[in-house]
């Protein structure tokens, strides 16, 4: 009897360890999704901004600044297009280390900051002329901060996941996103369009793709161990 | 004896309604505890008085919302211009209940002062009911807003700095008239043209008539609108200063402007201009 009450210990105990060790053995890699945004359809036009209005700005610019709403890559590929995990994330990383925001020129750099709820997000004014930071956010709270040049960095955080517009209202061309997401799961295509989720245990995931234009599209993929599935998103582009 | 008694109890009478209107003018001045409304009471006081213009869902869009601007407030959103409380945060129930007792001046917005106290309360409760922000999130902390610093020329001049520093002038002018280089093109958080404050306009202003007033507007921010925060950018004596500064951009007989006239009468042609810096390169 008591031979045996050890020995169903034991028994559970290894299977603790067997099935705690599987998540983490070195033996079952961690997978990845990857593939290509391209378009169908006819792209907007994307235009030159005028920035007469804050010569400052003008000044830094030799060649004319498009606006960034959609743009287009070889190969009908889309460039910035945000693709994350949706649902299913597994082993997502927390967010601690701060995400940097610049005006520069008067633009946003980066067009799309993707963070995620209370990770830091630090806002500088790297230009001679005043800012003023206007998130437009739904879910989380709408604020409006004044930054004028030479102030220090602003350190912001937002609770929830939500694409955010911001804009600065003295200067109306400055269009940004923030891209709260709940993961760390998260990239953007590059110029030919590609992007690449790594480090995906075994599991069933959703991955969406967002453009600031044309939309959201879902899909959703199983990865196993160390394999790499290509998912490819086509959005329909059109002119306005 | 009869007639006699008539007038005196016609007198009593009226006595007694000038004082209970004075009574509800008074309480206008006083400010609503945290909680004191009722909104089942405030429900009906809502679709007596402000569905015409909030609309049922209190979403500002009542039946006469298409022909007035700017529109009515969307309750739905709980984004308030006129607060105590930091940008981004929700305001305090004062803050709801002195919006609806003083009306927004320019706007369509009246006075409310005609209803009890009581009523304005009971409305400040029932709008709340239009947002779950307020089940999910307190409001903020109001602002500690320092004594007023003395009223000096060394004051305003300052004040005037910091106007130009700050740049409020490229939304509302060098002259404080809003028509600031960047005003044509300001629109509000639903897209909405809106312009800036125009100084020369008069004294009273959306979120109130005294400096404390203004002292609040800049330091919290209009949310909801292009007026952003200056809390993190200017010292409470600054902000002062600025108050003291941007009176004399009014028309009226206040102490400050008439401090300002006898500076500027004697020291006009020393003023640098407000507006862009013309004295640096573009390129630096």
């Amino acid at each position: 009897m008591h031979t045996k009450h050890i020995a169903s210990l034991a028994f559970l105990a290894a299977v603790a360890v067997v099935t705690t060790g599987a998540l983490r053995h070195p033996s079952l890699p961690a997978g990845s999704i990857s593939g290509t945004v391209t378009y169908t359809g006819t792209m907007p036009k994307m235009k030159a901004i005028d920035m007469a209005k804050e010569p400052s700005c003008a000044a830094q610019h030799k060649s004319p600044v498009m606006t960034e709403s959609a743009i287009a890559g070889p190969s009908n590929s889309l460039e910035d297009v945000v693709v994350y995990i949706s649902a299913g994330d597994q082993g997502s990383s927390p967010g601690t280390t701060a995400v940097r925001y610049d005006q520069k020129g008067c633009q946003y750099q980066p067009h799309i900051a993707i963070l995620q709820p209370n990770q830091p997000l630090e806002i500088y004014n790297d230009d001679k002329t005043s800012h003023n930071i206007h998130p437009l956010a739904k879910a989380n709270a709408e604020w409006n901060k004044s930054q004028p040049p030479g102030a220090p960095p602003l350190k912001e955080t937002f609770t929830k996941a939500e694409f955010i517009p911001v804009k600065c209202n003295i200067h109306p061309w400055m269009h940004g996103y923030f891209a709260v997401l709940n993961t760390s799961h998260a990239t953007q295509s590059g110029e030919d369009g590609t992007f690449s989720l790594k480090g995906l245990p075994p599991g069933k995931y959703t991955v969406t793709a967002w453009q600031e234009r044309f939309g959201t599209q879902s899909q959703e993929v199983t990865v196993g161990s160390g394999d790499t599935p290509k998912v490819n998103f086509i959005f329909k582009a059109t002119p306005y | 004896m009869k007639a006699q008694m008539h007038s005196a109890t016609l007198l009593a009478a009226g006595a007694a309604a000038i004082a209970v209107t004075l009574g509800s003018a008074a309480g206008a001045g006083a400010q609503m505890p945290e909680g004191a409304g009722n909104a089942k009471r405030g429900e009906a006081a809502y679709a007596r008085y402000c569905v015409g213009c909030h609309g049922p869902q209190g979403d500002g869009r009542g039946e006469n919302a298409q022909w007035i601007e700017p529109k009515p407030r969307d309750f739905t959103e709980a984004l308030f211009k006129c607060r105590s409380t930091p940008t981004g945060t929700l305001p305090t129930d004062n803050d709801l209940y002195q919006a609806v007792t003083r009306g927004f001046v320019t706007t369509n917005m009246p006075q409310w002062r005609p209803l009890t106290v009581a009523t304005r309360e009971d409305l400040v409760a029932y709008i709340k009911t239009f947002s779950s922000k307020w089940r999910t999130q307190s409001p903020g902390t109001p602002i500690t807003i320092p004594a007023e610093t003395p009223l000096t020329t060394a004051s305003i001049l300052h004040g005037r700095q910091v106007f130009q520093k700050m740049e409020c002038w490229k939304c509302h002018g060098p002259a404080g008239h809003g028509d600031g280089p960047a005003a044509s093109t300001l629109t509000d958080s639903k897209d909405q043209p809106i312009h800036p404050y125009n100084f020369s306009t008069g004294t009273r202003f959306k979120c109130g008539t005294t400096n404390a007033d203004l002292y609040r507007i800049f330091m919290t921010g209009l949310d909801g609108t292009p007026m952003p925060s200056f809390a993190d950018q200017l010292q409470p004596g600054e902000a002062w200063d600025l108050v003291h500064f941007l009176r004399t951009l009014q028309p009226a007989h206040s102490p400050e402007a008439e401090i300002w006239a006898l500076y500027v009468r004697a020291h006009a042609t020393e003023l640098p201009a407000i507006g862009p810096d013309t004295t640096t390169t573009s390129t630096q």
